[in-house]
């Protein structure tokens, strides 16, 4: 953290460097999200009224929900992400971006990749394995552009001038390698020519989920916490140590979660993810306290600002990924398994912790880039508290009903439809949570468009005055 | 972690370790199964899909039915279970009273509360489970003293569990069951019911056909979406019903002059559901049919 007062125009050149490729990676997202729990509202929707998409089989349940979550995670999370990390490694290198054309190009070949896996999964292309439907072409596409922003990040983060690098770095940097290496590697084997025989290929889609929606999520959304956090306490990273504690033992154990109990596969497997479930506590409270010290004494403030966002994350973290742990050890597995706790869990990584942490992370970077006030600053406050309060309406009802749908389901004098039906009242209630959210991404897409639009304006203004000045130099001799 | 290079071999060698174990391991073990034999018997497992279920995988995928249906059984162990075929010259009262006279014989002693209980609730149907538990050497003294007074029993192992009790399956799903599986397709929520057996539990490719096109004529108040675009709304013919017209129920049939008729794609979806029948015992999931004991 030594990028002060004293370089202000240092930083504010930086910013000024992210502008398109930001802007190009943040309005994809933002306009993404909203379609995002758009399709989420019209999955629930089945639950609600079950013959309401009877002749629309693209917005049937098994449509309409996997779109959806790819949309958050593929549309959302990662562009954004992708967004944040190069603002940050450009403020921590104390450099502009470097090749910022790169990213501008990458971004829009994601949001290709994204419209094109969106449209093949809603007219039945899905590819059937969980997190990676997206058929080969829109895999393709999505592999490239990251590669492009990554190329483009990790030369940012070589013109650092202090070689030392900064705990965000590690986890940052870390989550680079993590998607390149994950996505790559279950794309080749799943959609290739000659998939795998069987099982094998559920495993290699489980050991996928977990990389990317538990190990990824934390190394980035941690990673952004960690240099934003210190930022608004105004005071150091506390315990860099435990820092450094939590960054190795979350990408030494974390990564070995994953396959869950009990399932059709030799036992080594499951037993291998519960014991590696069971140790990844450790780096969750490591985590827990660095955040924890670092934002204490900073004050209780309801200002619904950045900071509220990202402290709402980090804590959302925190107990997001124990529960999500806790979905590992048989005792606990054998009730939740196969229940709507586990959606709940990942819904609230997605949401309550990922989308918190980069939305709060948008809104400051917004200002900053574009050297002016967000356009909408009461939607920005309407926004966290409409994402506080939905993630919570959403997540919670999901949590308690799929934690009693497991109890019935244990007990088989109790009927199935009884036990599905203990789900539905609370399925029903969380899709309020869904319409807040859905409330909450319109205020991020509006000061995101309204933004880039006044830009667009400034630019154009600036043209034509610049085409309309009177030439100077002199007579023009006959 | 002071330099790019420490937290890249960090990295490196953390996701290399998991990569080798959940990608390379799994492939190396189980990449290059084979169909196995059936116990006590001849037959492979599994069998590969005809045609039409093969392509009924592919409508169950593109549907997304695994986002509400799983298709694996768990298993939270295996008892032991003696029946009794038939009484010999026995009636019901008389075994009664004979078998209660044979519970003071010391293997059987820890048992006897539970086949007590098990006599005292049988209504005189046979087969009657006379012992369910963990106690192998209660079974193998039932047998052998019920063997001289011409009671004819069949001493099983089954497999235990919640699936298994509501009838999802008669053992555990393994990795054996999914060779020819292209996805495969586990599923991981259960707002819908256990699919392995569904080949077994519900046979009748009308009552499929009909449980897609309108849940609710089959199963009251079920939560499954109907599915229409599996099927074909359209005018008799001259008034004659088309023989695949579906037989839909009173409350559920459309006007006189139009009849229901499945799309190929429904044909095949049915097809491939009626696939779904994991019921042979395997070295790893053993259990005794009630078939072979009959």
């Amino acid at each position: 953290m030594n990028q002060t007062g004293n370089n202000t125009v240092c930083s504010s050149e930086i910013d000024a460097s992210c502008r398109v490729p930001l802007l190009a990676l943040f309005g994809g997202a933002a306009l993404w999200l909203v379609l995002g729990i758009l399709l989420g509202l019209a999955a629930a929707m089945s639950f609600h009224k079950p013959d309401l998409f009877a002749n629309c089989a693209c917005l049937s349940f098994g449509h309409a929900q996997a779109a959806a979550n790819d949309l958050v995670l593929y549309g959302f999370i990662i562009p954004a992400a992708l967004g944040v990390i190069l603002w940050i490694f450009a403020r921590l290198s104390q450099a502009p971006l470097a090749l910022p054309i790169v990213p501008v190009a990458a971004a829009n070949i994601w949001h290709l990749g994204v419209l094109v896996g969106t449209v093949s999964i809603l007219l039945g292309h899905s590819t059937g394995h969980t997190w990676l439907e997206y058929p080969r072409i829109a895999a393709v596409l999505l592999f490239a552009a990251f590669m492009l922003v990554a190329v483009s990040a990790v030369a940012t983060m070589g013109f650092r001038s202090n070689r030392e690098m900064y705990p965000s770095h590690w986890f940052l940097f870390a989550g680079l390698l993590w998607f390149v290496w994950t996505y790559s590697s279950a794309n080749l084997f799943l959609l290739s020519g000659q998939p795998p025989r069987g099982v094998v290929q559920a495993i290699i889609a489980w050991w996928f989920s977990n990389n990317m929606i538990f190990v990824w999520l934390a190394l980035v959304g941690v990673g952004i916490a960690f240099y934003l956090l210190p930022k608004f306490a105004n005071k150091p990273l506390a315990n860099t140590g435990y820092a450094i504690f939590g960054f190795l033992t979350l990408i030494f154990f974390g990564t070995w979660c994953g396959i869950p109990h009990g399932a059709p596969v030799p036992a080594w497997l499951p037993t291998t993810s519960a014991f590696a479930a069971m140790l990844t506590i450790l780096p969750i409270i490591a985590l827990a306290i660095v955040a924890g010290k670092t934002v204490c004494g900073s004050g209780f403030s309801l200002c619904a600002g950045p900071f509220c966002f990202v402290k709402f994350g980090t804590m959302s973290f925190v107990v997001s990924a124990l529960l999500y742990v806790a979905e590992f050890c048989p005792h606990g597995a054998r009730v939740l398994d196969f229940t709507w706790f586990s959606v709940g869990v990942t819904q609230w990584q997605l949401f309550g912790f990922a989308g918190m942490i980069l939305t709060g992370a948008i809104y400051e970077i917004l200002p900053r880039m574009m050297d002016k006030a967000l356009p909408l600053p009461l939607l920005a406050k309407l926004n966290f508290v409409t994402f506080v309060l939905g993630t919570t309406i959403y997540v919670i009802p999901l949590l308690i009903g799929g934690y009693e749908q497991g109890l019935k389901l244990q007990d088989p004098s109790v009927a199935f439809a009884d036990a599905s039906g203990a789900a539905l009242m609370f399925l029903r209630a969380s899709t309020l949570g869904q319409a807040l959210l859905l409330l909450g991404s319109l205020c991020l897409l509006l000061n995101v468009f309204v933004m880039t639009l006044q830009w667009k304006r400034g630019l154009l203004s600036c043209a034509l005055s610049a085409v309309k000045a009177p030439l100077s130099g002199g007579e023009v001799k006959p | 972690m002071k330099t790019g290079f420490s937290v890249f071999l960090a990295c490196f060698v953390a996701l290399g370790a998991s990569w080798y174990g959940f990608v390379y391991g799994p492939l190396k073990q189980l990449g290059v199964e084979q169909q196995t034999v059936i116990l006590q018997s001849t037959d492979n497992w599994p069998q590969q899909r005809t045609g039409e279920a093969t392509l009924g995988l592919q409508v169950y995928r593109q549907y997304g039915c695994a986002a509400c249906h799983t298709e694996q059984v768990r298993q939270t162990g295996a008892a032991n279970e003696l029946d009794v075929l038939t009484l010999g010259t026995h009636n019901a009262e008389d075994f009664k009273g004979f078998m209660k006279s044979l519970l003071v014989v010391p293997e059987l002693m820890t048992s006897s509360n539970d086949i007590v209980a098990n006599l005292d609730k049988w209504n005189g149907q046979l087969p009657l489970v006379l012992y369910y538990g963990q106690n192998a050497d209660a079974v193998s003294a039932l047998a052998e003293k019920l063997k001289p007074v011409g009671v004819k029993t069949d001493a099983r192992v089954v497999a235990v569990g919640p699936d298994i009790a509501r009838g999802w399956g008669t053992r555990q799903s393994v990795a054996a069951d999914y060779l020819y599986d292209q996805p495969v397709q586990l599923g991981s929520l259960r707002a819908g019911p256990d699919l392995t057996t569904i080949g077994v539990r519900e046979p009748d490719v009308n009552w499929q056909l009909l449980h897609l096109y309108a849940p609710n004529c089959v199963v009251p108040n079920s939560t499954m979406p109907p599915f229409h675009n599996l099927f074909e709304v359209r005018k008799k013919v001259n008034g004659q019903v088309s023989p695949d017209a579906l037989p839909l129920p009173k409350g559920f049939a459309l006007g006189d002059d139009m009849e229901v008729v499945p799309t190929t794609e429904a044909r095949q979806l049915v097809a491939y559901l009626l696939t779904l029948k994991n019921n042979a015992p395997l070295y790893e999931a053993p259990f005794t049919p009630v078939t072979a004991a009959k």
